[in-house]
């Protein structure tokens, strides 16, 4: 079983570019219905499947993700 | 003991820009100033202080290295003729407006366009009313003479550290050719520089120092705006510079500036033979002009003519400075051409005495 | 999930300290900020955050120095190569770098860009291609491609009329002051990485003094392409790789 691992989100600077969905090879990332102040749809996690691979992150242009894993 | 020197004006500004402890020159060669570069690679300024030259492959990359240097609180320089600072001015803009310090002279050839390479001055406007885009000043210098080539470097450079503005020193073929006697002064060190405003490399626990003249908003480009405008009134109040010549119990004026000046205290001494009383103002800084000088003496005088090689420039700053209280003419050869002190005598005697 | 996995000593990735807090102005998708943040991670990494000194084009990334948390300059459009020699020759012990996009590089900076290159200024060079004018509003660059729509282009580029795009990055190649001369992209994780490892290697050659190194990042333009974040990557790959090929176009000699 692949190492557990988490991400959060720094929902208010993210722009909802979707390049972190794309990215994510365990597909746990989606944009949330609801806007952030910037009216922009933010990344959000759908399911608990995250290994920490930390791809989101690489291609976060705004840098808004930190990465966790399992130690 | 005084060091004595022959040497031609730009030799004598490549010396004393080394002498001044200049960090860095950044030049382009063009006619009549190319002298100032070939005397600095000649005389290696890196063995003798650590000074960079570097020819550059415009004028253009010349004062945007300059820019850079000064960025960084360095003392650097750039010079060039007519031609060539019309391609610094979008460089020079940028500095004004970032208030970055630094030196620039103009061995200045007639004009317009490619036009000739012997001396003129018409590039008075192009330097005391900014020159390039938005409301900027450069503080202007004029030398007469080799010898305030020399002390007229280093007086720009105090002030453009003084006031964190570009400082032109506006030569013209005739300094710049010209050999004359010169008293260097002795060499001064280099100086590590440690401003807030540079670009020196983050200090830890600080935000880091960057430098630009871009602002998004409206309301903060008024603000630089008003703090550059300000500052100009400091140097309006602060660095004024000018001589007098018989003025005392003067009728007539003559005003002129520079390598003119030279040749028009001449006419003047010509005049005064012929029993006119003259006297001759030659304004040294051309920004900060001598407006007070000039209102001064227009309540005693006749009346005024500036002499100048150039088709009437710095005329229109006179009749600023005196407002209507006198007449003021202008003679003027230019396109490369010399005025003698005949024709000026003349000119005084059709335009001011007779007129 | 059984226990709490954000703690420091799971940490994998954040943001780097190199980058300041600011929201970066650049819209959605677009690649600058990935950019940006891979060059802030080697300067971080280096530890070389108050030996570097930055220059700022003009163009989207005009305000660059926003971002970056090291000193930095704002050049006059593509003066950015001047500048950085300015910089670097009086302070030739400090990291310099410049970040331009291909309006400010292979356009009105041609000659300041082949000239410091080819002084082999030890200094790198951070070439943002993304074949567009994007601060302006989608004017045709000189790397727009043949047939490519922009608003100066409404018809598609034309070689007879507009001439061909530039291939700046081959011509530095060419030059001898240019030592290390790269083209990468920042679109996906494996690039990211690839990209980010290419400019460490041109800051390490900066600290050797081997000349100019040149980074050229291929990169999207969402807005003024007029695509989503998604489709723009899509398109680059499809498009924008075939003319601009990734990889290295010039590396050093190995002893």
């Amino acid at each position: 079983m692949a190492k557990r691992g988490d991400v959060v989100i720094d929902i208010e600077k993210c722009k909802g570019c979707e390049v972190c969905i794309s990215a994510c090879p365990q597909e746990v990332l989606a944009l949330a219905p609801q806007v952030n102040n910037k009216g922009y749809h933010y990344a959000i996690k759908v399911n608990s499947d995250c290994t920490g691979c930390a791809n989101c992150a690489i291609v976060c242009p705004d840098a808004v993700i930190t990465v966790y894993r399992e130690k | 003991m005084k060091e004595l020197r022959l040497m031609k004006g730009n030799e004598a500004l490549a010396e004393a820009a080394i002498r001044v402890g200049a960090d860095a020159y950044f030049g382009y060669p063009i006619t009549p100033q190319s002298e100032v570069i070939e005397y600095l690679m000649a005389n290696r300024p890196e063995d003798r202080t650590g000074m960079v030259v570097l020819q550059a492959e415009s004028e253009i990359a010349a004062i945007n290295m300059v820019y850079g240097a000064a960025g960084c609180g360095k003392k650097a320089i750039t010079t060039s003729s007519s031609p060539g600072i019309s391609l610094k001015q979008e460089g020079l803009s940028y500095i004004a407006g970032a208030e970055l310090p630094c030196v620039v002279a103009n061995v200045v050839r007639g004009g317009p366009g490619l036009g000739t390479i012997q001396p003129s001055q018409s590039d008075y406007f192009q330097s005391v009313k900014g020159g390039g885009h938005g409301d900027y000043k450069l503080i202007v210098l004029a030398p007469n003479s080799v010898q305030e080539i020399v002390d007229y470097t280093k007086l720009a450079f105090e002030l453009a550290f003084k006031y964190r503005n570009p400082v032109m020193i506006q030569s013209d073929g005739i300094i710049g050719q010209m050999m004359e006697k010169v008293e260097l002064f002795e060499q001064m060190p280099r100086v590590e520089p440690d401003y807030e405003w540079a670009t020196i490399g983050r200090k830890e626990g600080k935000p880091a120092t960057f430098v630009t003249s871009l602002q998004l908003k409206a309301e903060e480009q008024e603000k630089v705006n008003l703090r550059l405008q300000a500052k100009y009134r400091e140097i309006e109040k602060n660095e004024v510079l000018y001589e007098e010549y018989d003025c005392k119990d003067a009728e007539y004026l003559l005003a002129a500036f520079g390598s003119c000046a030279r040749i028009t205290r001449k006419a003047m001494e010509l005049a005064r033979k012929k029993g006119y009383k003259v006297g001759l103002l030659r304004p040294q800084t051309l920004y900060p002009f001598p407006v007070d000088a000039f209102n001064k003496i227009a309540y005693q005088v006749k009346g005024i003519l500036t002499v100048e090689m150039n088709a009437g420039q710095m005329v229109e700053d006179v009749r600023l400075a005196v407002n209507g209280k006198t007449k003021v003419e202008h003679f003027g050869r230019f396109g490369g051409m010399i005025p003698n002190p005949d024709e000026i005598l003349n000119a005084l005697e059709q335009k001011i005495i007779g007129g | 999930m059984a226990e709490n996995l954000i703690n420091p000593e799971n940490l994998v990735y954040k943001k780097t300290d190199v980058l300041t807090d600011r929201i970066m102005h650049y819209c959605p998708g677009c690649g600058h900020g990935t950019a940006h943040r891979i060059l802030a991670e080697v300067i971080d990494e280096m530890g070389i955050q108050n030996e570097t000194i930055g220059v700022a084009p003009v163009g989207c990334s005009v305000l660059a120095y926003y971002y970056f948390n090291v000193d930095m300059q704002e050049a006059a459009h593509g003066r950015a190569p001047a500048v950085a020699t300015g910089i670097k020759r009086v302070f030739p012990e400090k990291f310099v770098f410049t970040y331009q996009g291909d309006g400010d590089l292979a356009a009105i900076g041609t000659a300041e860009t082949i000239h410091a290159c080819n002084r082999g200024e030890n200094i790198l060079v951070v070439f943002v291609n993304n074949g567009i004018y994007g601060m302006t509003g989608g004017q045709m660059a000189p790397t727009t491609l043949v047939g490519m729509k922009s608003s100066t282009s409404p018809f598609g580029r034309d070689t007879k009329t507009m001439g061909a795009p530039l291939k700046i990055t081959e011509l530095i190649a060419q030059l001898p002051g240019t030592y290390f001369v790269t083209r990468q992209s920042v679109h996906k994780p494996g690039n990211v990485r690839k990209a980010k490892k290419a400019i460490r290697k041109a800051m390490e050659y900066q600290k050797l003094n081997k000349g100019t190194c040149f980074v050229e990042i291929v990169a999207n333009c969402p807005s003024n392409w007029k695509m989503t974040p998604v489709q723009s990557n899509k398109w680059m790959e499809e498009n924008m790789f075939p003319f601009y090929p990734l990889g290295d176009i010039k590396v050093p000699e190995e002893k």
